[in-house]
């Protein structure tokens, strides 16, 4: 099967000729006993191919549920979602994604890189195409040396890195990522940051990137999507023009902090602090 | 725990073998069992000695303490043998009689053992069977797990007698019917094992395989079946003791010949106490070779899964 | 649902069908002649042109919802009543053939759909939904009993092998004061007596134990490769100890008992966290203080589990015992003894006994579990 690029020709709006996500009046309720939750509302978005575009707000204002319609995880109770032209769940069917969970979610019982080529062995490929795929996908995130090791031999970043070659391993053109470096610490976060973007100039994906954090949405993004809960919905659409090269010192740019600032207006109108 | 300390005492001239003993749990059991010996020869001369002084009066004998303590020790029926007795006994069964002999306790172990291990095999398959089954159709899990958890309160050994005579009945005797009683009792551990591990990959798991778009086999194989490993060998932990108990109640409803159980039922007739116990402790040493067997199997397959030493 | 055709009801529908023109019954031996043929049995009839109704009407429209799975599940329950009472009254039993069987497969797929549609019932009120759980397996465990029923009369199968549920239920009925008699010998006397000894001693020598760091090192290990040695075995020596009454069999309750009593609470006297000890230590509260407020409540948990694990095994041990020596009434001897007499369906009633009393012992401490433990992360209703 091609993996490669659907040239989009139904091209339904003129800005959006290279979607690869486009979703239309997505609205998606869940019914509990204390009544319906309004996960998502009304959400219109386009992500274009190359892009990386953050979803960034307060928890329970529906990105991760966002993130998981798009990867056909949920099921939109109306609205319209299509990736590549065609609907979320025939792109699930061509693995048309990858997905990076919040935790590495490694099986503990296969070494790196059988943890790499899990995804290969399910497409069924063979072993030769298997194991060249995870060795470069393992470059890719600096891993390789690591293939023989267990997941509880690497330290926790190392160990998100490697589900991060999991979702390359498989050359899918958009990689959705729900918070996959929240359990991290600073430090360490700030490295794969870099590293993250660094593969995103390397390799022109298109990134979809659930986050919580404002510089982390601010430094990795083209495109900012501010959400506000009760019910989810998008409440500002921020472009933002650092070069794809970036380094962590723009962070003390004005721009930067420029951006940051609407960033945060954004979410403190969109918050009320009644819960 | 005991690696750990070995590497230390390679850096520095660490604590003694002695203390480090005590401070692990080698010590500790040992002590225990010393304790456990020295509570049985206490209490053998206090359960045997008011039949021996019996036995000295009615010879109008004269007995010193020392005597009346050494003669405890040595009756040939006593209420509570001494365990040089009861090793003995089994030593002169096992070692020194031919194993085809009526009279080996291997003979008789094995007899047991065979049905043990054929009603384990069995169980085992079917209990995971079952699980895979309930798993995977919702129909099957909402119906029947709540029937396999209740049938867990009930009772099940007292239905061997009867499995064993209806089977005799209608002319199926001897290994068969005991394998069916142990098949039985260890099919719903591992029912209940498996239906726990097959589903305990979590939902980030779950979901990632679904990202993949993979089949329900592909999931099974990939994530649902090593994941359910630790589960399985803890339930088959508990089922292969428990067939033993299956394979040794069998035999005592029909006056069966052969058996540890027969053992046990025929000293309890004729009051040999010694052939009691020396069948207990084999079946407790066999009880416990099994589970043994099955912690090794575990930690081997454990250790190729990757596990955390 | 709708545009699929629905395949069991859809066999349903095929066999009740296949079932009005075939043979209903083999001939008799002695008379040569058919033993009777459907027309003869309204009832049947009637339940069979039910059943193809309702499997061909279900095959197309499906089964949609709950209304509908219950209408389905009336229709099965009057076809079983039906082959049930045709099985007696009319003499078929022993002698059912092709028809009659293919009857019960048509019954067995349209109660299969109809399990189904229960089983994948999802509702947000919790009433509703509590009753289609409990409603589901009930219905499962009545079908069981019914294939049962109708295999053992249907092909005649020989009662010392296995009698009908409905033999056994008649026996059980009709024996009600040699149960009690057996139920008070081996249950009230033996099992109480020995479980509370047994449970007790063990809690009583685990608070000891919990003091001495080295004996609980030693016991531990012990303790657990204990629970798996068949000490059922020390039934004979404790007959011979305590004799044929109902001590012996409490006194091998208590050997039985003993260990996973120790082991759980030993464990579970463990269990309180790093941070709760130390929360009571820098109250300065004293040892029975920490273990009253905090040690014993944490434990709570896996003292219940050794409780009810002890609970199965309490019973286990005196009917066991009870096959080395009793006096001449309890469960395990009129097991025992009724089996050398064939007398299987008294068997059956005496296993159904004991199969009463096991859940209800188990389900009186789960019930006490619940009561006492309400806290624990096990009992938190799930959204």
């Amino acid at each position: 099967m091609t993996l490669k690029a659907v040239v989009n020709n139904v091209a339904q709006m003129p800005v959006s000729k290279d979607a690869v996500v486009d979703i239309q009046k997505l609205t998606l309720t869940f019914q509990t006993a204390d009544g319906p939750v309004y996960a998502l509302s009304d959400v219109d978005l386009t992500i274009n191919r190359g892009e990386f575009v953050s979803f960034i707000g307060p928890s329970g204002c529906g990105k991760t549920t966002l993130l998981r319609v798009i990867a056909d995880l949920e099921k939109a109770t109306s609205g319209d979602v299509s990736i590549n032209g065609v609907s979320a769940s025939e792109a699930r069917q061509n693995r048309a994604y990858g997905y990076v969970f919040q935790a590495p979610a490694l099986l503990p019982w296969r070494t790196i890189e059988r943890n790499v080529t899990l995804p290969l062995e399910i497409m069924e490929m063979t072993k030769a195409e298997r194991v060249k795929r995870a060795h470069d996908a393992l470059k890719l995130v600096e891993l390789n040396g690591f293939e023989k090791k267990f997941p509880w031999q690497l330290s926790g970043g190392m160990q998100q890195r490697a589900s991060i070659a999991r979702a390359l391993s498989f050359d899918a053109d958009l990689l959705l990522m729900d918070e996959p470096f929240g359990a991290l610490d600073e430090i360490v976060r700030d490295h794969l940051n870099e590293q993250l973007l660094k593969l995103w100039a390397r390799t022109n994906k298109t990134v979809a990137f659930v986050t919580h954090s404002i510089p982390e949405a601010v430094y990795l993004s083209s495109k900012i999507v501010v959400m506000s809960p009760r019910p989810g919905r998008i409440i500002d659409v921020i472009e933002t023009r650092f070069p794809k090269d970036r380094t962590l010192d723009i962070r003390e740019s004005p721009e930067f902090l420029e951006i940051a600032h609407r960033v945060r207006e954004g979410l403190r109108a969109g918050h009320s602090y009644d819960e | 725990m005991t690696s750990d300390s070995a590497s230390l005492s390679v850096t520095y001239a660490g604590p003694s073998l002695w203390i480090r003993m005590m401070a692990g749990t080698t010590g500790p059991v040992i002590v225990v069992l010393l304790a456990f010996v020295v509570i049985w020869h206490v209490a053998v001369i206090y359960l045997n000695a008011p039949t021996q002084i019996d036995r000295y009066n009615r010879a109008g004998q004269d007995w010193t303490a020392a005597q009346l303590i050494s003669d405890t020790m040595m009756q040939e029926r006593p209420i509570l043998p001494a365990p040089h007795q009861v090793a003995q006994e089994m030593y002169k069964t096992i070692f020194t009689v031919g194993i085809t002999s009526k009279r080996s306790l291997v003979y008789h172990s094995w007899v047991t053992l065979s049905s043990t291990l054929l009603g384990f095999g069995m169980g085992t398959f079917l209990g995971i069977l079952l699980a895979v089954g309930i798993v995977h159709v919702i129909t099957l899990e909402k119906s029947l797990m709540p029937w396999v958890i209740s049938s867990q309160t009930i009772p099940i050994l007292a239905i061997a007698p009867m499995i064993v005579v209806v089977l005799g009945a209608i002319g199926l005797k001897g290994l068969v019917p005991k394998a069916i009683i142990s098949t039985y009792l260890c099919f719903f551990p591992v029912t209940i094992g498996m239906v726990k591990g097959l589903r305990s990959p979590d939902h980030i798991q779950l979901d990632l395989m679904r990202t993949y778009n993979a089949s329900k086999w592909q999931t099974f194989w990939a994530l649902r079946w090593p994941s359910a490993m630790p589960f399985l060998f803890a339930s088959l932990k508990v089922a292969i003791a428990i067939s033993l108990v299956g394979a040794i109640v069998g035999e005592l409803p029909t006056g069966a010949q052969a058996g540890l159980g027969a053992r046990l039922l025929a000293g309890s007739y004729y009051g040999q106490t010694i052939q009691i116990w020396s069948a207990l402790f084999t079946a407790a040493f066999i009880a416990g070779m099994m589970v043994y067997g099955v912690g090794r199997m575990e930690r081997r397959v454990l250790e190729r899964m990757g596990a955390r030493p | 649902m709708t545009g699929k055709i629905d395949k069991f009801c859809l066999v349903g529908a095929i066999a009740a069908l296949l079932a009005l023109i075939f043979p209903l019954t083999g001939a008799d031996p002695d008379t040569g002649k058919m033993v009777a043929f459907v027309g003869d049995i309204p009832g049947l009839a009637v339940a069979m042109a039910l059943c193809v109704i309702a499997g061909a009407v279900f095959t197309w429209y499906g089964v949609g919802n709950v209304a509908l799975a219950s209408m389905l599940l009336l229709v099965v329950i009057f076809g079983g009543w039906q082959a049930i009472v045709s099985l007696d009254d009319y003499g078929i039993g022993g002698h059912a053939r092709v028809g009659f069987w293919l009857f019960i497969l048509s019954l067995w797929a349209l109660v299969w759909r109809a399990i189904d549609v229960l089983a994948k019932y999802r509702t947000l009120e919790t009433g509703k939904q509590q009753a289609a759980h409990l409603l589901v397996p009930v219905a499962f465990g009545v079908w069981l009993l019914f294939v049962w029923q109708v295999v053992t009369v249907g092909f005649g199968v020989p009662q010392v092998l296995l009698p009908p549920p409905s033999m056994i239920a008649e026996r059980f009925t009709g024996s009600i004061p040699i149960l009690w008699a057996d139920f008070h010998q081996t249950f009230i006397k033996a099992v109480l007596s020995g479980y509370v000894m047994g449970c007790g001693s063990a809690f009583i020598v685990a608070i000891a134990v919990d003091r001495v760091p080295f004996l609980k090192r030693g016991l531990l290990p012990l303790g657990n490769m204990v629970s798996a040695l068949p000490i059922i075995g020390v039934a004979p020596i404790m007959v011979m100890w305590f004799g044929f009454d109902w001590q012996s069999k409490a006194a091998v309750i208590v050997i039985m008992t003993f260990f996973p009593m120790l082991v759980n609470t030993v464990t579970g006297l463990n269990a309180a966290g790093r941070l709760e000890k130390d929360l009571m230590a820098t109250y300065a509260s004293g040892y029975w203080s920490t273990l009253l407020r905090l040690r014993l409540p944490a434990a709570l948990p896996f003292i219940f589990n050794a409780l009810k694990i002890n609970s199965t095994l309490a019973l286990i041990g005196a009917i066991v015992a009870e096959f080395f020596g009793t006096p001449i009434v309890g469960m395990g001897f009129r097991i025992s003894t009724e089996v050398g007499r064939m007398n299987v369906d008294m068997v059956w009633a005496e296993i159904a006994l004991a199969a009463l009393a096991g859940t209800a012992f188990y389900g009186a401490v789960a019930l006490a579990e619940r009561k006492v433990t309400s806290w624990h992360p096990s009992f938190r209703v799930r959204r």
